[in-house]
């Protein structure tokens, strides 16, 4: 098999702030991205020969991106995984410039999720229940699962583990103060985390991200023409995509303390870009913190963290921004908030910024290659998705 | 012999204290808690009497109650689904009566008699309301009991003596659109009502078989408010002290028509060879029976019954939470986007949501819920053999507990449990408290509502904490 890397530039990115934004629509959020996004690679939207739409609550074909950015009758296709959607309608562009069937695409991912009173609660519980007898299962509901087994196989009691998980929490909104996009942008602290209302148990509002309109967009061609549109241009390096198979349920030996998707997807990355030791490689990582439980996790399971290491790194500050590893330097979803299609756009938003060194008070020094995760779904049947981006060729 | 085989009941975990409903009152009733009715009920009597027996073997479902969740669709089939019984089976709903369960018990002794089927189990439950501030809903409790009855030599009691009268009369009812019980002025019914009717069955049942009260160990009446009951006992000449059965009516409450049943079955859990307990009902007439008691009563198969559910309860002291459960309270619920029913679903689902079936794997042995076409482990497709797992017990692997949710019932606790002999399930949890979670704690399943939509009552499993737990 083939790999993407080095055959695939960023050559433009735009991104809507990100929060409850009453008074913007669909269309608004979508031509607030892909025209930031247009002019930032100087090109007119007419130059866009294919385009990937990725949406869950707010379009269900592709012709809501045309619709709104007056595309010209070019193939659009519309992408679904839940919070995986960014990734993969980038992905999909991605690959069909490296096959050479078009030369310019665009990606975009576009949530309204305020426009509906409740949260995550709207997903079906997919795949099993086409009946819907058994009520929904939000996803905090299994990340609360994975934390109470966590817990009791490190032998931490509740305080103790909340205030591992608080820690994490602060550092991101922290970042957020930086973040003029943001929805969130002020300082917490472990206190104010401990107290706070529980939501799911043993999570509380703070180990939680919330939920927020937003829209975010890439452009991409051949690597070979990248220097046309830019200099900064910013190299794909690889994508590692795994879908589970309702595993976690099905199999009553797993054990609620790891998500394989999640360590296949990044393998299947870390393969692709040659990447050994993601520990030392990886300058900035972007991970889909929904619940701060899934952030300790992932520092294990992306290879951040020795195993059994991570409390220890997030007590060392190992991944705020000043640290080794700065992880969700803008904040994450955390501080953004989370409409789902737009958040892997986002995350790769702010790695592109970087790479370029445009970053701001945020900015990570030497940062060189950056990772992007995201998972969607419920475990046992997330989709996770890893993208590796750098600047330099090899 | 024809008679009944064995016997099984249900009393909710919940007791509420008169005291709550109306100051001074004395003892408590027995409550179904917000994810139970007449039918969840049953489906727990059926399994309880239906334990040690082969399932298979049943040939018919009656299903008696004055509370249906549904105005027209059979009852009985929704119990005989959950029961997981054949398909091949007689179901029928025996409604509208506080007789029924009577009424039902007849006809199902008359159906095997006749040869028309070799065993029936007769299932009664009921939930019954009356108005805030009434009588009944002082007196209404909640339960529902079952009794297997066949052709046998297992057979623990038979009824050898039966006498119907059937009574035309405004005792007690409700109509089309009334929510709950109307009847007529209280020392009408006693006096015209109980009194009369169940006075000329029992009395008709003496004189046709040549009985006396004396022949009696024990009598049991489907009128447990004390008062009514005394004067009743008193006018048929009943020993108060020595044969009249406990009505239950301070630690569970009048159980409609369940009532006479529940008593038989609690008098069976005490009874000895040669026992003779008169059983009379009372409903638009009454039926007096004769259940003899046979010798194979040492053996019966031990269950729950009425026993095991009488000492494992819960006390709630706040009426509130008692009309918020019967849905009296119009509570402002978070908004929930609702899938809408699909009838196809539902049908095509029966199996894993009502008869709680997995599978497992005929290559590898893997079992699995829900049931899969293709095997999780071994990727063998289409070669499973089904499992039921709605009498298999389990234990907590590990669980959420949900304070945001829409559910009635705030926290809302997902499960995830382990079954004994492999298999896990992922369910709502139920009658637990949040301080009572434990990983492993031992658990069980239990049929219950999940939600109401579209009109239709959506049934399906939960998980609870072994009834035995709460001892």
């Amino acid at each position: 098999m083939e790999s993407i890397k080095d055959r695939v530039a960023i050559i433009g990115m735009g991104c809507t702030k990100f929060g409850e934004l009453w008074d913007k629509g669909p269309y608004d959020l979508i031509v607030d991205a892909c025209y930031e996004a247009f002019e930032d690679a100087g090109i007119k939207p007419k130059d866009i020969q294919a385009a990937w739409f990725a949406s869950l609550v707010s379009g269900s074909t592709g012709s809501r991106l045309s619709n709104a950015l007056k595309l010209e009758y070019i193939p659009i296709t519309r992408v679904e995984n839940f919070c995986s959607g960014g990734l993969h309608a980038l992905a999909n562009a991605c690959y069909a410039v490296a096959s050479g069937v078009c030369d310019i695409a665009l990606a975009c991912g576009v949530e309204k999720l305020k426009d509906r009173t409740t949260g995550f609660a709207m997903m079906n519980p997919e795949p099993m229940d086409s009946s819907k007898v058994i009520p929904e299962t939000p996803p905090a509901n299994m990340f609360a699962h994975i934390a109470i087994r966590y817990f009791n196989d490190r032998g931490w009691d509740i305080e103790e583990g909340k205030r591992i998980l608080a820690q994490i929490s602060v550092k991101s909104h922290h970042n957020g103060t930086f973040s003029p996009k943001a929805h969130l942008q002020r300082e917490i602290t472990v206190e104010d985390v401990l107290k706070a209302p529980m939501i799911i148990y043993p999570l509380g509002l703070y180990d939680c991200c919330g939920l927020s309109d937003g829209s975010a967009a890439a452009i991409v061609v051949r690597a070979d023409m990248a220097k046309d549109f830019r200099d900064d241009y910013v190299l794909v390096k690889s994508f590692g995509f795994s879908s589970g198979a309702g595993q976690a349920i099905l199999q009553d030996d797993y054990d609620f303390l790891h998500i394989q998707e999640n360590i296949e997807a990044a393998n299947r990355a870390y393969g692709q870009a040659g990447i050994k030791n993601p520990r030392k490689e990886i300058n900035i990582a972007q991970v889909h913190d929904c619940f701060s439980i899934h952030e300790l996790m992932l520092y294990e399971e992306l290879g951040f963290s020795a195993k059994g290491k991570a409390r220890e790194d997030v007590e060392a500050g190992t991944f705020a921004l000043g640290g080794e590893l700065p992880v969700n330097t803008d904040g994450g979803l955390k501080c953004f908030g989370h409409p789902l299609s737009a958040s892997g756009l986002r995350m790769t938003y702010e790695t592109y910024k970087q790479l370029q060194g445009k970053a701001g008070p945020r900015q990570v020094k030497n940062a060189k290659t950056g990772l992007v995760h995201n998972a969607g779904g419920m475990v046992g049947s997330l989709n996770a998705s890893v993208s590796i981006f750098g600047r330099e060729a090899g | 012999m024809i008679g009944l085989i064995s016997g099984g009941a249900y009393i909710p975990l919940w007791r509420l204290s008169r005291g709550a409903i109306a100051d001074g009152m004395r003892g408590e009733k027995a409550i179904a808690g917000a994810d139970e009715d007449s039918i969840t009920m049953a489906v727990a009597a059926a399994l309880d009497c239906l334990d040690g027996t082969d399932r298979q073997e049943v040939d018919g479902l009656f299903f008696a109650t004055t509370t249906s969740p549904y105005k027209e669709k059979l009852g009985a089939t929704i119990v005989a689904t959950a029961a997981d019984l054949r398909r091949d089976i007689i179901t029928a709903d025996f409604s509208n009566s506080l007789r029924a369960g009577t009424i039902a018990l007849r006809a199902a002794i008359d159906a095997v008699k006749s040869g028309s089927v070799k065993q029936v189990i007769v299932v009664a439950a009921d939930c019954r309301q009356g108005a805030p501030g009434s009588n009944w809903e002082l007196s209404c409790g909640d339960g529902a009991v079952a009794f297997l009855i066949g052709d046998s030599e297992e057979v623990i009691a038979e009824v050898d003596a039966s006498y119907s009268v059937s009574d035309e009369m405004m005792d007690v009812w409700r109509s089309e659109d009334d929510r709950f019980i109307r009847s007529g002025e209280g020392r009408f019914i006693a006096t015209e009502g109980y009194a009369r009717v169940c006075g000329e069955a029992v009395t008709g049942l003496m004189k046709r078989f040549n009985l006396s009260m004396r022949d009696f160990t024990k009598a049991m009446f489907g009128v447990p408010e004390p008062r009514t009951q005394a004067g009743l006992a008193k006018s048929l000449g009943v020993d108060p002290k020595t044969q009249l059965q406990d009505s239950m009516y301070f630690h569970v409450g009048d159980t409609g028509t369940a009532c006479s049943l529940m008593l038989l079955q609690a008098a069976l859990e005490c009874a000895k060879k040669g026992d003779r307990f008169l059983l009379v009902s009372y409903g638009n007439g009454s039926d007096a029976m004769s259940v003899k008691v046979t010798g194979r009563i040492e053996n019966r198969h031990k269950n729950r019954g009425i026993k095991g559910h009488l000492e494992t309860k819960k006390t709630i002291d706040y009426y509130r939470t008692y009309i918020k459960w019967r849905g009296l309270l119009p509570i402002e619920r978070p908004p929930r986007p609702l899938g809408l029913v699909a009838a196809p679903a539902l049908w095509r689902e029966l199996e894993q949501n009502i008869r709680l079936y997995g599978v497992k794997c005929k290559s590898c042995g893997t079992v699995q819920y829900p049931p899969q076409k293709v095997c999780t482990k071994c990727y063998a497709k289409d070669q499973f053999e089904k499992i039921r797992f709605s009498d298999k017990r389990g234990r907590l692997f590990t669980y959420s507990i949900d304070y945001i949710t829409w559910a009635p019932e705030i926290p809302s606790i997902t499960a995830i449990v382990n079954f004994e002999g492999g298999g896990r399930i992922q369910c709502l949890m139920s009658e637990v408290q949040v301080e009572e979670l434990k990983i492993d704690m031992p658990v069980e399943m239990s049929f219950r509502k999940m939600d109401f939509r579209e009109g239709i009552h959506l049934y399906s499993w939960k998980s609870i904490p072994v009834r035995e737990e709460f001892l």
